[in-house]
């Protein structure tokens, strides 16, 4: 019975069209098999295309071209231009593409469209709550934060978006994906340059590595929101990861360690920081973190030749020479 | 004591001879991005040294032929709209093929037309027209571009200082300016400014630092971003990174540099390789209980390729994990093609006069003098 309704529909519907088949030559490669539903649409799909027709049966066939493939760029491309050639409702449009993005949501086109039709809308109205239950099914996906950066940012939705953060750290701590919006908000609102909010920051992480000694974004985020301030700029911190080190230590505490030491050197070259950075390397090189062996060993290096006693410092030896000019690596 | 790892050239060979030529419904998903296909398969056989018949070359270059716009670039399939991704993939796929049919597939004109069509004026490109930004499309068009010799300063003007936007607090590259540091875009933004020569402009230590701890200490194998799981295709898009840093340290009169190893641990990537991403019928996959595709077939050859080859330009190290036979070709850290057929495509195609472009590139001008 659908047999015959499938055939009479092309009957009805499409008779005066002519479907055109792939062009793939006489010698196809990367054939797909496609089944009889699929080249049929896209058949007819590539007939519309060729006349440019302006239609609701082109209109409705889009849906089912998309069904089958949603990542056909082309086939979004048309449906865009009959939403406005025929100037449909562009709320129904939201309701369908709401729909399919909940079927799929790891794919380019769907989000691009959805990001059209709040644009012709101009409405975000619905985005932040829909963005939001997406992200309760995939709380990393990321063309969702990317579209829910787009919207915040466009349409200046920052008032309630930390504590969205807030609530998805507290859900789960090691989603990177917040730790980012964290400081896609900060940066964009108050910023990090007041030190009540540095520090508030500060003490965030910490708080965070407390609870999770292993969590990598907490460490990330810690070295990312002071590496442009002076990581030994923010007073008692070395102390207080010092004390963390006794009870809640990780590979991250240590190359945070390092990265405090480095830091510490370029404002002022000691023996006793650059030893410990060395030493601190080493460890992590041989045996809290093997797997960066390589790289802990050129970070060691590199700090010797840059800090250590036979880098250019334009002082005199020892014997009253002075040390040859250096090509020493940049810092 | 676990045997040493074999690379299954042969099911790999049965499994990627075929797919050039036929593949199931399953593939209906990628019918906007044939030429992907076409490159995935092509590279995955050139890493396994395995020749191409003269015929099935010729085939390709006539499929991708068709899958040319009239107006410039590549489309997913014959008749669709061009797009920077298949675009990529398509020049990537004939320059491996290498003949003269296949170099002369690329309408370059019509090619440099289509990249001004897509640039904007913030020095992104859309991936389409009417198409979304992200950083991939910088390095699709860098790529493109700079093999077909139709790159001039104009084209990429503001395009390294939109890529610089990318990085973010993590030390990696985001998709957009904002978002979080992946594996893939970052790959896509470091090669891009490389293309560019403009590599230098990134925190190139604070990337290496992101790019290293992408490395999982107990699988071997990449992550894509922090905190998330090992996928196979990382060995590429992370691992790659590598050289490509390399490069550009050595570039800035880095002297600390290890004249053998990149700065991962090469053992342990081809270890996850062989042992977890080897589908026993042929084709490699993301991480054991996934099925097997051609993207991570490409991916996973190219990730072991990079793993097995250390060299700059005076020194080529091997390390090859098992057996002698599970050598790969090596890969071009930038284009992810075979050296050879880098050096071939740019020798051709720079004998041929860069297209002068009054139209596209005025227009161009004008539209942005009025936005």
């Amino acid at each position: 019975k659908l047999f015959l309704i499938v055939i009479v529909d092309s009957l009805v519907h499409w008779a005066d069209l002519e479907p055109v088949p792939q062009d793939d030559g006489p010698n196809p490669v990367v054939k797909i098999a496609y089944s009889e539903k699929f080249s049929d649409v896209y058949d007819y799909f590539r007939a519309l295309l060729k006349k440019d027709e302006r239609s609701d049966r082109a209109f409705a066939l889009t849906a089912e071209a998309i069904e089958l493939n949603a990542a056909n760029y082309t086939v979004w491309h048309y449906r865009r231009v009959l939403l406005q050639a025929l100037q449909k409702d562009l709320r129904e449009e939201m309701r369908y593409i709401t729909d399919i993005i909940e079927e799929q949501p790891k794919n380019y086109q769907v989000w691009h469209h959805r990001r059209m039709v709040v644009e012709w809308l101009n409405d975000p109205s619905e985005e932040l709550e829909f963005i939001a239950d997406i992200l309760s099914q995939d709380a990393k996906n990321y063309h969702a934060w990317q579209h829910r950066q787009w919207v915040i940012q466009e349409y200046k939705l920052w008032d309630n978006e930390l504590e969205f953060v807030e609530k998805l750290l507290e859900e789960d701590v090691r989603n990177n994906s917040v730790w980012n919006q964290r400081h896609f908000v900060i940066s964009h609102t108050t910023g990090y340059s007041s030190p009540a909010i540095l520090d508030r920051e500060v003490q965030y992480c910490l708080n965070q590595i407390r609870k999770a000694p292993h969590n990598e974004s907490a460490w990330n985020y810690l070295k990312g929101i002071l590496q442009d301030r002076g990581m030994s700029s923010h007073p008692g911190l070395l102390e207080q990861v010092l004390e963390l080190k006794e009870t809640h230590c990780s590979p991250y505490l240590l190359a945070f360690l390092v990265d405090c030491y480095e830091d510490a050197l370029e404002n002022n070259n000691q023996k006793e920081t650059l030893n410990r950075a060395l030493e601190v390397c080493e460890y992590l090189a041989q045996e809290k973190d093997t797997i960066r062996k390589e790289y802990w060993l050129f970070l060691q290096r590199s700090l010797e030749s840059r800090f250590g006693p036979s880098a250019a410092s334009g002082e005199p030896l020892a014997d009253g020479t002075e040390p040859p000019a250096g090509q020493q690596e940049l810092s | 004591c676990l045997p040493r790892p074999t690379l299954l050239r042969e099911q790999h060979y049965q499994y990627l001879k075929k797919g050039l030529r036929h593949l199931s419904d399953s593939y209906e998903c990628l019918d906007a991005s044939r030429p992907w296909l076409c490159y995935w398969i092509l590279h995955s056989l050139e890493l396994l040294e395995e020749p191409i018949p003269a015929a099935v070359a010729s085939d390709v270059c006539q499929f991708l032929a068709r899958c040319q716009s009239p107006t410039g670039g590549f489309a997913g399939g014959p008749g669709q709209h061009a797009h920077l991704a298949p675009t990529y993939a398509a020049v990537n796929a004939l320059c491996i093929i290498g003949t003269e049919e296949a170099y002369n597939v690329i309408d370059r004109e019509k090619l440099l037309d289509f990249l001004w069509s897509v640039k904007q004026p913030d020095g992104s490109f859309v991936m389409h027209v009417g198409g979304e930004v992200d950083v991939r499309s910088a390095y699709c068009a860098a790529s493109v571009a700079s093999l077909t010799n139709i790159l001039t300063p104009k084209l990429f003007e503001d395009t390294p200082s939109w890529i610089l936007r990318c990085q973010n607090w993590e030390g990696g590259l985001g998709g957009v300016p904002g978002l979080e540091a992946h594996g893939g875009y970052t790959f896509c933004g470091t090669a891009a400014l490389v293309i560019l020569g403009k590599e230098h402009m990134l925190d190139l230590k604070a990337l290496l630092r992101w790019v290293v701890s992408r490395q999982m200490r107990f699988e071997g194998g990449f992550q894509g971003r922090c905190n998330k799981l090992v996928d196979g295709c990382y060995s590429f898009w992370q691992a790659g990174l590598l050289p490509l840093l390399h490069r550009a340290f050595f570039k800035e009169g880095e002297s600390q540099l290890s004249r053998q190893r990149w700065m991962f641990e090469q053992q342990a990537l081809q270890e996850y390789i062989l042992l977890c991403c080897q589908n026993p019928a042929g084709g490699l996959l993301d991480k054991p209980g996934k099925s097997r595709d051609f993207y991570h077939t490409c991916y996973c050859l190219s990730g072991l390729s990079i793993a097995q080859h250390f060299g700059n330009v005076d020194l080529h190290h091997e390390l090859i994990l098992g057996k002698e036979e599970n050598r790969l070709a090596p890969t071009h850290p930038v284009y992810n093609i075979c050296p050879e057929k880098v050096a071939q495509a740019l020798q051709h195609f720079h004998q041929l006069p860069v297209p002068e472009n009054f139209f596209f590139s005025f227009l161009f001008v004008s539209l942005r003098l009025l936005h």
